[in-house]
């Protein structure tokens, strides 16, 4: 037989991306936001994401998608929280996909909640590729990882909205430069915004959370006058 | 790092591609990757050799066709390759810079009989 040489021109992740628009249209159908955070592993996700929701829980209906590669520690301590919580286990694959997003929505009951916040896997390369139909996202650098990150994994910080430098309450301890890393990170990416904080003394949360509540705002008016 | 997701997207595409023109096998898939896409081609090989198992591509071939990261400097509009994590401007030295190529992901070709 002869050989055949076909032409395809396919981007790998297009399925990807369709499934993270329905995720996008089906969200908004129900007037939800939903926030996508990310970060290394151990950078601090889940401790801004409770002080995040013990913040808003009161005004706002919140619930969390909680992704890792394995075990419920992280959804158990969210959970505590009194707010609908999904967990998903990756089983091994390095972030969240769209698919997986797609299943965690079925699980809530979307017509009562107003903000969802996603967990993404510890990661800072394969999670900045992978679109799950988020509006907004962001990600967190802790002090000790380093500045030289946004060197190293440009695109991370090139896709992010918000980059919040966590734990600068162990500063005195690092040789993090605060300058050259923000000068890198807006050298990237100009319209991101960089909030210091420590999840643990509330040290610079003021700022991040008047952001949050300028990202949720919008649509939760919307929200309060539909539901 | 995350080619698991990667093997099982391309492959379904090739193998859709292969069925539309009635292939009986699948020889060659061209990838062409970015290098900030942090795909391996050894990770890449690994998985699609299972994956692919019991589908018309189990013998096929993969090539990798790299491309690599450009950046543009925004203040001198020069184009350039960063070196060693550096994202300065090596014209201007400014460090204001947006990425023009290495974010690639597809598949170019296939080759079917």
């Amino acid at each position: 037989m002869s050989v055949k040489v076909l032409t395809v021109k396919e981007d790998i992740l297009s399925v990807n991306d369709q499934n993270a628009k329905a995720n996008r249209e089906r969200v908004d159908r129900h007037r939800v936001v939903m926030i996508n955070v990310m970060s290394s592993p151990g950078a601090g996700k889940t401790t801004l994401i409770t002080q995040t929701i013990n913040k808003f829980k009161e005004q706002t209906r919140m619930a969390v998608v909680e992704g890792d590669v394995a075990s419920t520690i992280d959804a158990d301590r969210l959970s505590k929280l009194g707010i609908p919580v999904v967990q998903i286990n990756t089983a091994g694959t390095c972030h969240l996909d769209a698919n997986m997003i797609r299943g965690a929505l079925d699980a809530l009951a979307l017509g009562e909640i107003d903000v969802i916040i996603i967990e993404n896997v510890g990661n800072l390369i394969c999670t900045a590729e992978f679109a799950l139909g988020a509006h907004k996202k962001v990600m967190l650098l802790s002090v000790p990882e380093g500045d030289d990150k946004p060197h190293k994994y440009p695109l991370m910080f090139t896709e992010a909205e918000v980059v919040l430098v966590s734990k600068i309450d162990v500063k005195p301890y690092f040789d993090f430069d605060e300058a050259a890393f923000s000068k890198a990170v807006n050298g990237l990416n100009p319209s991101g915004k960089i909030f210091p904080v420590s999840a643990k003394t509330g040290e610079g949360l003021d700022a991040w959370f008047a952001w949050f509540e300028d990202a949720i705002a919008g649509k939760t008016e919307v929200v309060q006058g539909r539901k | 790092m995350h080619e698991q997701s990667i093997v099982a997207s391309f492959l379904s595409t090739a193998l859709k591609s292969a069925a539309k023109e009635k292939a009986s096998k699948i020889l060659k898939i061209c990838l062409v990757v970015g290098d900030l896409s942090g795909v391996e081609e050894e990770a890449v090989n690994f998985y699609f050799g299972f994956i692919s198992r019991n589908t018309i591509a189990a013998e096929a071939n993969i090539s990798y066709t790299h491309i690599p990261v450009e950046m543009r400097c925004r203040k001198c509009e020069m184009i350039f390759r960063p070196e060693k994590y550096d994202l300065h401007c090596p014209h201007c030295q400014e460090q204001q810079v947006d990425i023009v190529a290495g974010r690639e992901l597809y598949i170019d070709t296939i080759e079917v009989e």
